[in-house]
Parts: C-alpha cells; sequence; structure tokens
C-alpha cells in the first residue's frame, strides 16, 4: 500500500531534552494509526512537526509527498488537526468558531452550512450552536474542538487525545463516524490516546513510543500476539525486584515486567503455575491481589514502557488542560 | 488566490466580531480620548496657537490621532492572546499564507481603529469642529492608513512576544515618545531642535498633520505631502510585520 506519510530519523531537541530521538516510521494511505506512549514520550511534539507548527531539530518528513519544512505550505493543503491542547476562539459561538475554520479551508458557505449541521448534530451541540464558546464546558469545547476537525475532509487528519475527558456514548458517535469517514474519502488518521480499548477497536496499526523512541510497531492482533502466552499481574508494593528475580526463573516464564502498581508475568503453556502462587503468597511480598488474562494492549504497553496506561482518571487532565488555557 | 482572499476575509471578520463583543474595549476607547480633550481643552483654552486658531480646535486632531495610536498599536497584543488560547495554532495550520494570516489581521485591527475614529469624530461635532460631509470622506482613508501603519506595527511586536508583560514593556516604549513627538498636543516646531529629526520618523507625526490640513485647514505639511510619507511608512511596516509573521511558528 501507498505511504501518505513518511518520516526519517526525525529528532526534535529543546535544549538538552530530546523529545523526539531519530524516528523512523511511515503511515500508510487510508490507516487509522494510533500512537501510544505514556506522558511526555513525545507523541504531541511528533505531531506538531508533521503539521508544520514546529521544525524538526534534524531527520525529514513528509506528509503527502510534501515536505514539512520546505514545502510546509503544500503541507497544510493536506492536513486536519485537532489539538490536545484548547485552541478555540472564546469570545466567538460554536458556530462561528466552524465557519471560521471553514473559510480558511477554503469551503463554500453552502458547504459551510451543511457540514457545520451534520458535525454540530453529530457531536451533539446543535442547541447550543449560537453560544459564546466561553460559557461552554470542558467537555463541550472539546467535542466543539473535533466537529471543528470534521469540517473540511483532509488528505491526512492528526487528533491528538481527542477523547479525553469525554463521556463513553460520544465517544462510541465519533468512532463510528470517523471510520465511515476513512471508508468514504481513504482519509488516513493518526491518533494518540490514552485509551486502550480505543486504539485496539479503531486503529489499523499501532506504534509505541516512550521516552522519545519508536518502542514497537505492528497490528493490535500483532502485538498483543508479542506477549507469549498469558499474563499473570500481581498487584504489589513491596519487594517488585526481588520478587521479578524469582519468577523469572520459574518454568514457562517468558516475560517478568516491573511496572508502577506491581509485576506482570507471561505464562506460555506448560508453566508450573504452582510454583508462581508458592512464591506469590509468600508474606514478605504482601501481594494485593493476582490475577490472569489473554494479553490486552495493556499489557503490551506495560511490556514494552513499563507503565500502566492511566485507565479511569482521564477526565481530571482535560479539566486541568481547559484550566490552563482559560486563566 | 481566492482561497487567499476568503482566508484574509475570514480572519478579518474575526477581528470585527471580536471587537464587536468586548464592549470595555469600544467605551475606554472613546472615554479615554474625551476625557484628555475636557481636561486639556478646558485648561488651555486662553491660548491660541499661530494663525489665531484656538486651542482646542487644534488639539482635536491631536487626540483624534491618538485615539488611533493607542487602539491601534495596542491591537498587535491580540498575536500574544491568540498564541496564549491556543487559536493561534488554527490558523498557522490552515493551508492559507502567513501573509495572508498578517494581512487580515492588519486589515481587521485598521479596521476597527478607523471605526474608532470615526466615532470620536462625529463626537467632535460636539467640539465644534465643523464637520463637513466631504471632510469626513476623505478622512475616513487616512483614518484607515494611519491605523494600518500602527497597527502593523503593533503585529510586528505582538509576533515576537511571548507574554502580556512583554508586550505592554515595549508598548511603553513605543506609545508615550510616539505620542509626545506626533505634535498631538502643541505644533511640532516649538520642539527642541534636537528632537526635530525624531519627529521625521514618526508616522504620527505626518498622520496628525494630515488630520489637521482636512479638519482645520492648518499645517505643516501639504496633504499630498503627508499621504505620500504615509504611504511610504505604511509599505515599510507592512513589509516587516508581514516578514515576522512568516518566521511565525
Ligand atoms: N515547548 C517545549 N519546551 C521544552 N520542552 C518541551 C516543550 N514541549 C514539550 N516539551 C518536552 O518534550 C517532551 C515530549 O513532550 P510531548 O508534549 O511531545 O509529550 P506527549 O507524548 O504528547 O505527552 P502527553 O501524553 O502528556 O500529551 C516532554 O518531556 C516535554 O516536557
Ligand atoms: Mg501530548
Amino acid at each position: 500500500m501507498k505511504s501518505v506519510i513518511e518520516i526519517k530519523e526525525l529528532t526534535k531537541k529543546y535544549g538538552d531534552l530530546t523529545a523526539v530521538n531519530r524516528l523512523t516510521l511511515s503511515i500508510r494511505e487510508g490507516e487509522f494509526f494510533g500512537l501510544l506512549g505514556p506522558n511526555g514520550a513525545g507523541k504531541t511534539t511528533l505531531i506538531s512537526m508533521l503539521c508544520t507548527l514546529l521544525e524538526p531539530t534534524s531527520g525529514s518528513a513528509t506528509v503527502n509527498g510534501a515536505h514539512v519544512v520546505s514545502e510546509s505550505d503544500k503541507v497544510r493543503q493536506s492536513i486536519g488537526v485537532v489539538f490536545q491542547d484548547p485552541s478555540l476562539d472564546e469570545l466567538l459561538t460554536a458556530r462561528e468558531n466552524l465557519e471560521f475554520h471553514g473559510r480558511m479551508y477554503g469551503m463554500n458557505e453552502e458547504e459551510i452550512l451543511k457540514k457545520s449541521d451534520d458535525v454540530l448534530d453529530l457531536v451533539e451541540l446543535s442547541e447550543q450552536s449560537h453560544r459564546q464558546v466561553k460559557t461552554f464546558s470542558g467537555g463541550m469545547r472539546r467535542r466543539l474542538e473535533i466537529a471543528r476537525g470534521l469540517m473540511h475532509t483532509p488528505k491526512v487528519l492528526f487528533l491528538d487525545e481527542p477523547t479525553i475527558g469525554l463521556d463513553l456514548q460520544t465517544r462510541n458517535h465519533i468512532w463510528k463516524y470517523l471510520l465511515k469517514l476513512k471508508e468514504k474519502h481513504k482519509m488516513t488518521i493518526v491518533l494518540t490516546t490514552h485509551y486502550m480499548e480505543e486504539a485496539e477497536r479503531t486503529c489499523d496499526r499501532i506504534a509505541i513510543i516512550d521516552r522519545s523512541k519508536l518502542v514497537v510497531l505492528g497490528t493490535p492482533s500483532d502485538l498483543k500476539k508479542s506477549i507469549q502466552g498469558n499474563v499473570v499481574r500481581i498487584k504489589t508494593k513491596n519487594g517488585k525486584k526481588e520478587l521479578a528475580k524469582k519468577l523469572e526463573r520459574v518454568r514457562g516464564v517468558t516475560y517478568v515486567d516491573i511496572y508502577e502498581e506491581g509485576i506482570a508475568v507471561s505464562v506460555t503453556h506448560g508453566s508450573s503455575f504452582q510454583q508462581i502462587l508458592k512464591i506469590v503468597s509468600l508474606k514478605k511480598f504482601a501481594v494485593e491481589s493476582i490475577e490472569t488474562h489473554e494479553p490486552t494492549l495493556d499489557d503490551v504497553f506495560i511490556h514494552y514502557t513499563g507503565k500502566e496506561m492511566r485507565k479511569d482518571e482521564p477526565y481530571s487532565d482535560a479539566k486541568l488542560a481547559w484550566k490552563a488555557g482559560v486563566r | 488566490m481566492m482561497k487567499e482572499f476568503r482566508g484574509i476575509r475570514a480572519i478579518w471578520r474575526r477581528e470585527l466580531i471580536r471587537y464587536s463583543r468586548e464592549r470595555s474595549r469600544i467605551l475606554t476607547s472613546i472615554a479615554s480620548p474625551l476625557l484628555w480633550l475636557v481636561v486639556f481643552s478646558s485648561g488651555f483654552s486662553a491660548f491660541t496657537i499661530g494663525s489665531g486658531v484656538e486651542y482646542q480646535t487644534f488639539l482635536f486632531p491631536g487626540i483624534l490621532g491618538m485615539t488611533i495610536l493607542f487602539s491601534s498599536l495596542f491591537f498587535g497584543v491580540s498575536v500574544v492572546w491568540d498564541r496564549q488560547f491556543g487559536f493561534l495554532k488554527e490558523t498557522l495550520v490552515a493551508p492559507i499564507s502567513r501573509i495572508s494570516i498578517f494581512f487580515g489581521k492588519a486589515l481587521g485591527g485598521s479596521t476597527i481603529g478607523m471605526i474608532q475614529g470615526t466615532i470620536f469624530l462625529f463626537l467632535g461635532g460636539l467640539f465644534g469642529i465643523g464637520l463637513s460631509i466631504p471632510n469626513v470622506l476623505l478622512v475616513l482613508p487616512i483614518l484607515f492608513l494611519i491605523s494600518l501603519i500602527i497597527v502593523s506595527t503593533g503585529l510586528f511586536i505582538g509576533s515576537h512576544m511571548e507574554s502580556f508583560e512583554g508586550f505592554n514593556l515595549v508598548m511603553t516604549f513605543f506609545t508615550l515618545p510616539m505620542f509626545f513627538l506626533s505634535g498631538a498636543l502643541f505644533p511640532l516646531n516649538n520642539l527642541p531642535a534636537f528632537l526635530l529629526p525624531l519627529t521625521y520618523i514618526n508616522p504620527l507625526a505626518f498622520g496628525v498633520d494630515a488630520l489637521r490640513a482636512l479638519l482645520i485647514g492648518t499645517s505643516q505639511y501639504s496633504l499630498g505631502m503627508n499621504i505620500l510619507v504615509l504611504l511610504a511608512f505604511a509599505s515599510l511596516t507592512i513589509y516587516a510585520g508581514a516578514w515576522a509573521f512568516k518566521r511565525q511558528k
């Protein structure tokens, strides 16, 4: 398949800090591509470079055949972005924000009217469309930003944590709509998210980035297969290192990953559960819980980054982001 | 080309909508020059300037120029504002050239400057400034031109600033000297000789002089000369502003 984004040895440094480190990646046309990684991994920095807002320190990238530095005007012809941070005009009404966007992207007034009705409907803001954005709640603003991103139909759509802070129902609506768009227009979508189920359900391929580097790339099912066997998760705070050492020696154990809240062990068939249980039940480890399951993307994430994805509390982060923006 | 034009218009429109929603901005920009006018002209009403023009009358075009100076230069803060609120990103990733973004903003700011000047001009009726229709029609483009120069300067400064504090600091360095060396308050030939050269690089001096030529019929330079100089200043500041936007990230 043709690739629409080509990234070669792309690097961005902020002073001494390397936010993106010699990243090489190609994203295919019509693909739903997920960028996952813990906070500060460099996802937003990468997207900023791809949408020409940030100049790379070294390396190169092309979007739809145009170089992001030397042909930035051409790149902007083919992209759409939903930013992680707030980017609405609060004095304008919801509809005025959409109209502004449509006009900037060369849509005619008739198209603008029709499309804004559509997207407002999608994010359930039709009733509030005449209200100034400054009267909106955090979630409403986020929905409006997504709606705005969907106003025009770009070749490549970047979504930087688009659904953070939104309720499940709205999220589902949006994903359905995006999948339809992708089918209909062969649109390429590049997504960062902290919701694993979302990534698993929607993405054709996923790249996990950790500490500025690409650590693994593949389809969700390939990634899960890379964790051989089943996963045993042991929650504990005490003596994680010692416990890990002991578990590593058990027959049939392929990986032992230490992460913030405990230890994840992957076990193949025929491994000795009895031995694992024996080790785990030693008093000194004060194990809080133990469970076993088939590998999920969460396990993949822990395996490659040593961190668990934030799961249920991202809403508070969204609220914080809005506060920072409002001041 | 058409696309660029529509983009410019969209940005221009947004600035006007924002202006119409910020009542306080409209009020202060009219109330403060009125205050100046009242205080100054009542304090100095006994003075007449040169050819028998009353000070109050002399002052009016000066304060008109000041209105435009303050509001237009301060318009540059909108870039800082847009950056802080993240809206700048929305404009910068759009398929519109940076130069068009600059023009949209500059035209928006100048239109606002012109509107404020016009409102003030009508209030001037109360001060007995002879407002004949042809005069007003001529004054409008001059107001726009002065605004354009100053707005471009403001945008140039704004696009180099990360914070409001920084912007305000730089602003004070510009506004006061520009104002006092513009001839708004007293005829420039009353200035000490060593300050005189500074008035030659002050676009507002020519702006105020042009307004005087039109509104009260006395001026230092001819109207045509003033307009030529203003046009030269406009090309310079527009060029600088557009350049600053081009390297905007
Ligand atoms: N303007 C900046 N100046 C200096 N450092 C920066 C700047 N922007 C980002 N960084 C740093 O670069 C690194 C990568 O940041 P980035 O925003 O790309 O992370 P991210 O993967 O998007 O994280 P998150 O999941 O929290 O959004 C972080 O360590 C961050 O502190
Ligand atoms: Mg980010």
